[in-house]
Formats: structure tokens, C-alpha cells, sequence
């Protein structure tokens, strides 16, 4: 066996090495963790690492739904068919990516346009599901920017699902964990590209280092430009500090064109606001209560019934007897 | 007794005369307070350790996040029937009355213990009251909020949206019942006396003099301000 570590992947064209290789995705490459302040210095930045999908290339053959099916080794349920192309009907805890299917006529030209976008974790710089989960480590992300859910620590709260500004982590019914694409973490840590980008015909899912892809969609977009798409661009939303799975699109303008893709998405404010300021207002406000009453019965005096009040209180029920004792039962 | 609905419970009654002690509260209605309380102290100890990652450890006392999480909402509904019950009992002696603006004006005396400057009151003072108010308002607001995130059994009952909001609210409500559940506990063990109501169901007639004095009249038959 070598010990050799694999080389970070540049693409996910090349075909694997034969010789076994040494993951080079480590515990020390977590850059956050969920739930954990003190996380230890990275000891090395990886390279960034990022998935472009040309939604203009697309032909919905759904072949990166089967390899992620495959590769991941899950089971998504046999749905029956209500007339429309996706399949399954939603992202499930056992289908991490799903082509989802829009019909598109552009008002100007007439032209019905097959908006196809393969929908999964957007891998986000800022991760609002590693946000809101409040188990420790549940979600991590490494330093080449890939979010993962490490299934030994998720409690299954759905936090996740809450915090997740695009609507894609499920809950297992069975394993009770959040689940979704790892971006093929375990294939990248020894040196390959995800599974999706792997079996793409049209090579319309590929893998390269962050600024790889973003001079790669440069030059689809000029080349969409070119065709009459002005409004071409790459999707790389900066409300989440830009993503490590990026699209082209044709209507870059209208990303909701795109199943709802959102436009501007970010961490909402609510869950900003769970998260910030009312965990710890709220710890301050339990603290400081706790404290308060300690310091109060410490310092203060007991409220206590005197022999006073026992006396008053034997005349009261006493005096009471002698007058109206006939109507006590 | 129904002119005195506003005063006294069902139970409620002079059960010794020499020295006097005072049933408040009978056998049902104290099971049902230490199921609702155990059922709160398994609540806010699973519940806070989602709170905020420095009380995850709290997930151990019951074997670990996962269990944590499947309990923590099971125990919610049973507290919730269980504070239901305590709802029915006790309602009617918790509705504002006269006395409770006056009191609620000197507070400083209440703080004091200094009691013989307060009016005369039922069953419950204003503090009470606004505790009874104020932990049926925080319970129905965790409930319905709890019930639209409860992810196992009704994953798709709220849209995410609401899901956000109602995870706010869960926190802020919670953090609110942790308050008045130190205060409740605090108030109890304050004034000297009162546990014992909860435990062994009476009270002496000296602190039901000096706290409910109105409630021990009406129980001594010797209440004449109907």
C-alpha cells in the first residue's frame, strides 16, 4: 500500500490512478465545524475546489442522478409517474441531486425554451445549514470550500433544513440524519472529481479548482453571448459569500426562471437572529436570573410565618367554631 | 361554596382546628403539578442544550443528542396535557381582581415580606397569577411553535419560512418559561411554608393567614365581604 497522499483533482475528466492512494481530505482541513467555537488553525489551505453546471449544455439524460445514486449507494423510492420529467418528485434523503424541468417562453422571440438545472447542495462559503445546527461537528466545512454532514454526530433536528437558504438538506425516515450531496467528498479526497461531473455526457457538470471554473464559464457565457444569450452569466450568488457548485445560465437575469432558483439568496435574518442575538440574550437573561435569585436568598431575608400569624389564625378558625359551627360539614 | 368560585378550589378546607392547617391543594392536583414539573425539568434540560452548543453536554443526561432530540417533543405534549389539567383546575382562581392592582402597586412590600401592608387576599396573589398566565401563554406558544418544527413527525407542516419563525419563537418562549420557572422555584422556597402545600397538600393557618388571608376567612366561614 502507498502512503502517498492523492493529488487534489484539477478535473473530473482524468481517469483514476490504479495504485491505492492516502485520503488528502484530513480532520485537520476543517476550516468551520457546527456548534463549535475554537476550532484549531487549519494546518494547510487547500486549493478551492468547485462544480460548474452549464445549464445551457444540459440535455436532462439525469446520468449524474444515476452515478449519484450509484456512487453514493442509496436507494431512492420507485414514485409513480404524474406527468411531469423530475424523478423523483423532490430532492429525497436518498437522491442528493435532482434535475428539475422548466418550460420557458421568451417573451420577445417566442421561443419555448427547456430550462433544465441540476438542483443539490450549492456547497455555499457561508453555510446557513452549518449555522443553524446545534450539534457539535454535524456539519463541516473543509478548506477547499466542500460542506459536509458527518452523519456520527447529526441528531436529526432539522435545523438544517431551516437554516439552508436553497431548500435541500432531507432528513433520513430511517437513519433520522440531514443528508445531501457531499460534492463527493470521499471521491475528492483521493484526487477524482464528483460522480455527476464523472458520468456527464455533455460534460456540462465539470470539476476544477474555483478559478478554473470561473474563467472556464467566462468563456461559455461569451460563447452564449455570442448565440444572442445577453443575459448569460455565472450564478455564484454573493449573499452566501459565492458557492463551490456554480451554474451558467442563459438567463442569468432571472435565476428564478430556473425552477425558483433564488436570486439573491442569503442566511434569512430570522435564523441570524435565532442564532445571534437571541442565544445570547437568552443565556445572559437565564444567567442573570439564576444568579439573582442565588444573590437574593444569600443576602435576603426569608419571607417566614410568624407565631403572630399562628395566633391570629387559631382565633380566626377558633372564634369561628363557636358561631357558625353548624354549618361546617 | 359557589359564591366563593373566585377565592377557594374544590378541596380546599380547614383539616385540623388546634393548631389549624389548611388543605390547598389535594391529592390530584399535586400529582399533576410533579408530573407537569418533571416534565418541565426533562424539557428545559434537553431543550437548552440545543440552545446554545455550550450546553450540548446536557444531551448526555439522557444517552445523547439523538435521544435528546426524539424526547425532548414527546415530553412536550405530555406537558402540555399534564399543564392542561392544572388549566382546568386553576384558571378561575388565577383571573384578575380588585385586590391584584393594589398589591401589584407595592411591590416594594411584597419584596420586603412586609405583608401587612397588602391587601387581604384569595387563593393567589397577583404574582401568582401572572406566573399561571404567564407559563400558559409560554406553553402554548412552545407547543404550537414545537409542533411546526417536529421534523419526525411533521416534516412538511410548516414551509420553511414559518419553520425559521417558529424556531424563534420556540427560543425566545423557551427562554422565557426558564425565567419564570426560576422565579416559581424561588418563590417557593422564599417564602417559607409553601412547599410543603405541594408536598403534603396543607399549609399552617399562620401562613395562610399572612398570605391569603381572605382565603382562610372564607374557609373559616368568616369571610363577610361577599
Amino acid at each position: 500500500m502507498s502512503s502517498q497522499r492523492a493529488p487534489q483533482p484539477l478535473t473530473a475528466a482524468a481517469n483514476p490512478p490504479v495504485q491505492p492512494q492516502a485520503s488528502n481530505l484530513l480532520p485537520g482541513d476543517v476550516v468551520r465545524a457546527s456548534a463549535t467555537k475554537d476550532l484549531p488553525a487549519p494546518e494547510r489551505q487547500l486549493t478551492h475546489v468547485a462544480k460548474l453546471v452549464d445549464v445551457s449544455k444540459c440535455i436532462g439524460c439525469k446520468a449524474c442522478q444515476t452515478a449519484c445514486v450509484e456512487w453514493n449507494d442509496t436507494e431512492p423510492e420507485i414514485e409513480s409517474n404524474v406527468g411531469v420529467y423530475e424523478n423523483p418528485h423532490d430532492l429525497t434523503p436518498e437522491m442528493f441531486t435532482l434535475m428539475r424541468f422548466s418550460e420557458y417562453q421568451d417573451p420577445d422571440t417566442g421561443d419555448l425554451e427547456w430550462l433544465i438545472r441540476k438542483d443539490g447542495c450549492m456547497h455555499c462559503v457561508d453555510p446557513g445549514c452549518l449555522k443553524a445546527c446545534p450539534a457539535p461537528g454535524a456539519i463541516v466545512q473543509y478548506s477547499n470550500g466542500i460542506v459536509d454532514f458527518i452523519s456520527d454526530n447529526c441528531i436529526g433536528c432539522g435545523y438544517c433544513v431551516a437554516g439552508c437558504p436553497f431548500d435541500i438538506p432531507r432528513i433520513s425516515k430511517t437513519a433520522h440524519v440531514a443528508k445531501k450531496c457531499t460534492l463527493c467528498s470521499d471521491r475528492v479526497a483521493v484526487g477524482q472529481g464528483p460522480a455527476c461531473a464523472k458520468a456527464c455526457p455533455t460534460q456540462a457538470i465539470v470539476l476544477g479548482t474555483k478559478e478554473d471554473m470561473v474563467t472556464h464559464a467566462e468563456g461559455r457565457i461569451a460563447d452564449l453571448k455570442s448565440r444572442g444569450f445577453d443575459n448569460a452569466g455565472l450564478y455564484d450568488p454573493q449573499g452566501v459569500g459565492g458557492t463551490h457548485v456554480m451554474y451558467v445560465l442563459h438567463h442569468a437575469d432571472q435565476p428564478e426562471l430556473y425552477a425558483g432558483l433564488p436570486a439573491d439568496p442569503q442566511i434569512s435574518p430570522t435564523v441570524e437572529a435565532w442564532k445571534g442575538p437571541v442565544k445570547t440574550a437568552g443565556l445572559v437573561a437565564a444567567g442573570a436570573a439564576i444568579a439573582g435569585v442565588a444573590l437574593h436568598g444569600l443576602l435576603g431575608r426569608a419571607n417566614r410565618v410568624s407565631a403572630e400569624d399562628e395566633r391570629e389564625a387559631q382565633a380566626l378558625v377558633d372564634g369561628d367554631a363557636r358561631d357558625d359551627g353548624e354549618d361546617r360539614s | 361554596m359557589s359564591a366563593d368560585r373566585g377565592l377557594v378550589a374544590r378541596g380546599d378546607a380547614i383539616v385540623r382546628q388546634r393548631p389549624v392547617e389548611v388543605s390547598r391543594y389535594r391529592g390530584f392536583t399535586r400529582a399533576n403539578h410533579w408530573l407537569t414539573a418533571i416534565c418541565a425539568v426533562v424539557l428545559l434540560l434537553s431543550g437548552f442544550a440545543f440552545f446554545h452548543p455550550s450546553l450540548y453536554g446536557l444531551t448526555a443526561l439522557f444517552g445523547g443528542g439523538q435521544t435528546a432530540r426524539w424526547l425532548h417533543p414527546i415530553v412536550g405534549v405530555v406537558m402540555a396535557l399534564s399543564f392542561l389539567g392544572l388549566f382546568v383546575q386553576m384558571w378561575r382562581l388565577n383571573l384578575p381582581r380588585a385586590e391584584d392592582v393594589e398589591w401589584t402597586k407595592r411591590m416594594p412590600d411584597v419584596l420586603k415580606g412586609n405583608e401587612e401592608a397588602l391587601p387581604e387576599l384569595g387563593k393567589y396573589n397577583a404574582g401568582q397569577k401572572l406566573m399561571f398566565w404567564g407559563m400558559a401563554g409560554t406553553l402554548a406558544l412552545l407547543l404550537v411553535s414545537g409542533v411546526l418544527v417536529w421534523e419526525e413527525y411533521f416534516p412538511d407542516l410548516a414551509s420553511i419560512p414559518l419553520r425559521r419563525a417558529a424556531l424563534v419563537v420556540h427560543a425566545v418562549a423557551a427562554v422565557l418559561m426558564l425565567l419564570l420557572f426560576v422565579l416559581h422555584v424561588y418563590a417557593a422556597l422564599w417564602t417559607r411554608g409553601t412547599l410543603r402545600a405541594m408536598t403534603r397538600g396543607t399549609v399552617t393557618g399562620g401562613w395562610a393567614w399572612k398570605h391569603h388571608r381572605r382565603w382562610l376567612r372564607v374557609l373559616a366561614g368568616r369571610d363577610d365581604r361577599r
